[in-house]
């Protein structure tokens, strides 16, 4: 055993496992949004439990429909809110902010944890060398009650990224190279390992970015080191003791993949597949009508900095709709304090709350019939953002923040020397 | 488990859990059978009409990608369909039929047509197309998972052993 999942997987069974191998573990954090807090808190019920084994170590979050938008979703929200305080869980409400940024950025999650959510972007801290991935409600349930959750260790993919982004490039960009070089099914029941210049060089949010989209691929989970920027990004939130998990000399992967990215231009998934993706030149000119910049993907403070200098003292295309979902209240506070709401406000962008947004289809910038949406997410499935009849290409805040002026797909590198 | 017959209801590849259940339809109630008319809507309006109770989803490779939502499975499960069969399976989805009591089948589907009528033994691992008189192998479950479907789904399986009982 050396991968880092067999490392992490090990430590916690108590004895040495490999891939392959099944093992029970206990569980570091847990977390559950507003799509499937409801069906977590059947099941429990079903498995006639009455407490959650550790409920400080259980978050709720209210994000995907937030505020809620109508009087069925508020009902849902009520016995959420009902539950947490029944159990004595942890519940961010409305305003808080993304589930995906919020266990992060409150400090819940720590390098060398294995930490599972009832959304499938809980692989978004494998950034943080954390064993993070999405299940089921079910299995949710079963590991509030028991503490564990059973898995089997997954062999792994080594990637390492090589060489420099160039000027226009970015870690979303990165991802969907990642994305149309393996496909959807490319590394399907996989780990993912990620190194290279490139990552070295990322911020950690911008690496949160590539792990988010790990699923993507039909990977388990998306790891990388933990380095000096990993340590100085938790010690800012948590005094928690951890140690970082390296895989060791001898580990053993399924496929090691080295690309130097150096020449990557900006891409774009086009609709209607993830990996669908092509590079910026390949679609630019096509016409939009909305432009989404937010989310668990690409929703965190340097994010809307990004975007907030290209459309500084600009305004958005006649017609064009830009709407700005911060991920978290301290995003927006961050934002905010650094001029950057302003520049985006004033661009013409509109500001709806930290949440997951028009994301996924139920509120805050639903498309109209026949509508293009270039969105910073990570989804562009037909009817992803609530209407079949509208079509969603995805892209990097750069290359949204530039298009919005634009009111057409545009290659960002127009405007960065 | 007993040999389960019903109609195939075939479908391409990649088919993702949002097809399965729109997001705009699964934050708003947990009533499953009132979701299940909303089954497949947007690939396949109408669906949820044509399946009869015991057929079968089939599809090609990745049934279930993207979305976590188990919401996928017991709309499936509420509408009907008795067992999903796809050349292979995205992980979470996989896991979440299993865990909630819909059988899975993964074998090589290329000659299963719409309407076929189709015989399957999950515990042999064996799909019988009637209608082409055609036998496929299907790979079989991992014993994990074979004890949870067979416990009926993971919350009986831990009733019935005040644990996990898989190692």
């Amino acid at each position: 055993m050396g991968t880092i999942s067999e490392k992490i997987l090990s430590a916690h069974a108590g004895k040495d496992v490999s891939a392959g191998d099944i093992c029970i573990v206990p569980v570091d954090f847990m977390m559950s949004q507003d799509g499937t807090t409801g069906l977590t808190i059947k099941a429990f019920r079903q498995m006639n439990a009455k407490t959650i084994v550790d409920p400080q170590k259980y978050a709720i979050v209210i994000d995907h429909n937030s505020p809620s938008p109508m009087e069925a979703v508020s009902n849902i929200h009520k016995e959420m809110r009902q539950f947490a305080e029944d159990q004595g869980s942890i519940i961010y409400d409305i305003g808080e902010g993304v589930c995906h940024q919020l266990l992060p950025e409150r400090g819940h999650v720590l390098p060398g944890n294995v930490v599972i959510g009832g959304d499938s972007h809980t692989c978004t801290y494998g950034a943080l060398n954390v064993f993070a991935t999405g299940v089921g409600s079910t299995d949710l349930a079963a590991a509030l009650v028991t503490g564990k959750i059973w898995f089997r260790v997954p062999s792994t993919i080594k990637l390492v990224y090589d060489g420099t982004l160039p000027a226009g490039t970015y870690s979303k960009d990165v991802i969907l190279h990642m994305a149309k070089t393996l496909t959807s099914r490319g590394a399907t029941y996989k780990a993912l390992e990620i190194y290279g210049s490139v990552i070295d060089n990322l911020s950690v949010d911008a690496r949160m970015t590539i792990s988010n989209m790990v699923v993507e691929v039909g990977a388990k989970v998306g790891l990388m080191p933990c380095d000096a920027r990993t340590r100085e990004y938790i010690r800012q939130r948590t005094n928690r003791p951890f140690k970082g998990v390296e895989a060791s000399g001898s580990a053993i992967y399924e496929k090691v993949i080295r690309e130097d990215l150096s020449d990557l231009p900006p891409q774009i998934a086009k609709p209607h597949e993830v990996d669908h993706v092509v590079d910026v030149d390949q679609v630019a000119g096509t016409e939009l009508n909305q432009v989404f910049i937010g989310t668990c993907t690409n929703g965190r403070l340097e994010d809307l900095r990004i975007a907030a200098n290209i459309l500084e003292g600009k305004k958005v295309a006649k017609g064009l709709r830009l709407i700005i979902a911060p991920a978290s209240k301290n995003v927006l506070l961050d934002a905010m304090r650094e001029g950057v709401i302003d520049k985006l406000v004033k661009a013409g962008g509109t500001l709806i709350a930290p949440s997951c947004g028009p994301c996924v289809g139920t509120c805050n910038g639903v498309p109209s019939d026949g509508e293009v949406v270039l969105s910073t997410a990570n989804r562009n499935f037909k009817g992803r953002m609530g209407n079949t009849k509208a079509d969603i290409y995805l892209s990097s805040p750069a290359t949204a923040a530039y298009s919005a002026l634009c009111g057409h797909i545009a290659d960002v590198r127009e405007v960065l020397k | 488990m007993t040999v389960m017959k019903g109609s195939a209801h075939t479908f391409g590849d990649n088919l993702n859990t949002d097809y399965v259940i729109s997001g705009k339809y699964k934050f708003k109630t947990l009533d499953m059978n009132e979701l299940a008319k909303h089954v497949m809507e947007d690939i396949r309006p109408g669906f949820y009409d044509e399946i009869e109770k015991g057929d079968f989803v089939v599809a090609g490779e990745n049934l279930g990608s993207g979305s976590s939502r188990e919401q996928a499975p017991l709309v499936l499960k509420a509408a009907g369909i008795s067992a999903v069969v796809a050349k292979s399976f995205a992980r979470i989805f996989y896991r979440n039929c299993i865990n909630v009591g819909l059988a899975v089948v993964e074998a090589d589907t290329s000659g299963i047509a719409e309407g076929d009528e189709l015989e399957i033994d999950i515990a042999a691992g064996v799909v019988r197309d009637v209608t082409k008189d055609l036998t496929l192998e299907a790979k079989p479950l991992p014993e994990v998972m074979m004890k949870i479907l067979s416990d009926g789904g993971l919350a009986e399986h831990l009733k019935k052993h005040g644990g996990f009982a898989l190692e």
